[in-house]
């Protein structure tokens, strides 16, 4: 089987994940920014941070001929001090013409606040601007629902912003819909306890259609899985599915959706 | 696949964590001081699981979740706790 796996956090993982993924069929790997598990303590940290996503990560991936590609932000955790957001704001457009960086992202809410929301917005505006891509971070747990109400209303406030152009990430049961019905792509992530099981993977794809819909695996300095994408297939397998509707949700899906960026191949 | 077909896929793991949240609520039982709105998130959604219709796991996600509709004014914290405090926060 091939994959893409559309959302894994590599700089947090050791390098013999690389090898299992692509022994497992991946043939590209995505990496949104994210929080480090820590407040960096300057702007300087993020510079550093995106030198490491668009330089030293895709040769580390390249040594296993995996295509390495990212997105960059600051993430919603670390937007609650609007002064160093914008700092870090101001510095991502000169990272925006490297050769792996498909996109703005992963932008959106953590805790729903008034900050974090205008963040968001700037965001928003950054990508419009500078006609790129846009993977959205939805909020954990109780504060999923909320957040992806108030994520909506910003994306659709922005009139320059193309629901196909967008994937919102980490839905669940209770929030795919209003996703898809917005016309928004629609990521579900496979992770402990805190988001999907490969089971409620299936069932979600089951009942929400095939198409604008993704998976991934999310995985981070957490407790977490870069092998979950494949395991899903296997789920997808005990459950009678083809090869040919794997495929499409494992492979097709993601690479017509990150294809939108001409940066974007497939080994 | 048919119902007897999920039921030889799924049937076991499914006890399994039935009987998991059994044993939670016995050991939540054994403990002594107060409850707080975790626990009482935790029953309504139990709750969900004996009305009929086919979205169980959607009602039950809704029962943990912040039914406010605005921005809160500063975060309490970076972390979710899985369910919604009671009181006014936005």
């Amino acid at each position: 089987m091939r994959y893409i796996e559309p959302h894994a956090h590599m700089v947090s993982r050791v390098t013999d994940d690389y090898l299992a993924m692509v022994m497992a069929g991946c043939v590209a790997v995505c990496e949104p920014a994210f929080w480090a598990g820590f407040d960096r303590s300057s702007a300087r940290g993020f510079y550093d941070y995106f030198c490491q996503l668009t330089d030293y990560e895709p040769r580390r991936a390249a040594r296993y001929q995996l295509p390495h590609f990212c997105w960059l932000c600051i993430n919603p955790k670390e937007a609650e001090d609007i002064a160093l957001a914008r700092e870090v704001l101001a510095m991502i457009p000169e990272f925006l013409t490297r050769e792996n960086v498909l996109g703005i992202g992963e932008i959106g809410l953590n805790k729903n606040t008034r900050n974090e929301m205008q963040i968001l917005e700037e965001h928003v505006r950054l990508a419009a601007g500078h006609d790129q891509l846009i993977l959205v971070h939805t909020p954990h747990l109780e504060d999923k629902l909320k957040g992806t109400r108030l994520i909506l209303d910003v994306l659709r406030s922005d009139k320059r912003i193309r629901p196909d152009r967008v994937i919102i990430d980490h839905v669940e049961e209770h929030t795919v819909r209003m996703v898809l019905d917005a016309g928004f792509w629609a990521g579900i992530t496979l992770y402990p306890e805190s988001k999907c099981t490969p089971a409620r993977a299936v069932d979600i794809f089951e009942t929400a259609g095939p198409d604008r819909l993704w998976l991934n695996c999310a995985c981070d300095w957490g407790q977490s899985d870069p092998l979950a994408v494949p395991k899903a297939a296997l789920e997808m397998r005990r459950r009678g599915f083809s090869e040919a509707v794997i495929d499409k949700l494992l492979f097709e899906n993601p690479l017509s959706f990150l294809s939108q960026s001409t940066k974007f191949k497939v080994r | 696949m048919d119902r007897r077909q999920l039921l030889d896929l799924y049937f076991i793991d499914a006890r399994s964590r039935l009987i998991d949240i059994a044993a939670f609520l016995d050991r939540l039982d054994r403990a002594g001081g107060d409850d707080d709105f975790r626990a009482e998130a935790f029953r309504r959604a139990l709750d969900e699981l004996d009305q009929p219709g086919p979205d169980r796991a959607r009602r039950v996600l809704l029962a943990f979740s912040d039914p406010t509709p605005g921005p809160i004014a500063k975060a309490p914290g970076k972390s979710a706790c899985g369910a919604y405090p009671p009181g006014p926060t936005s």
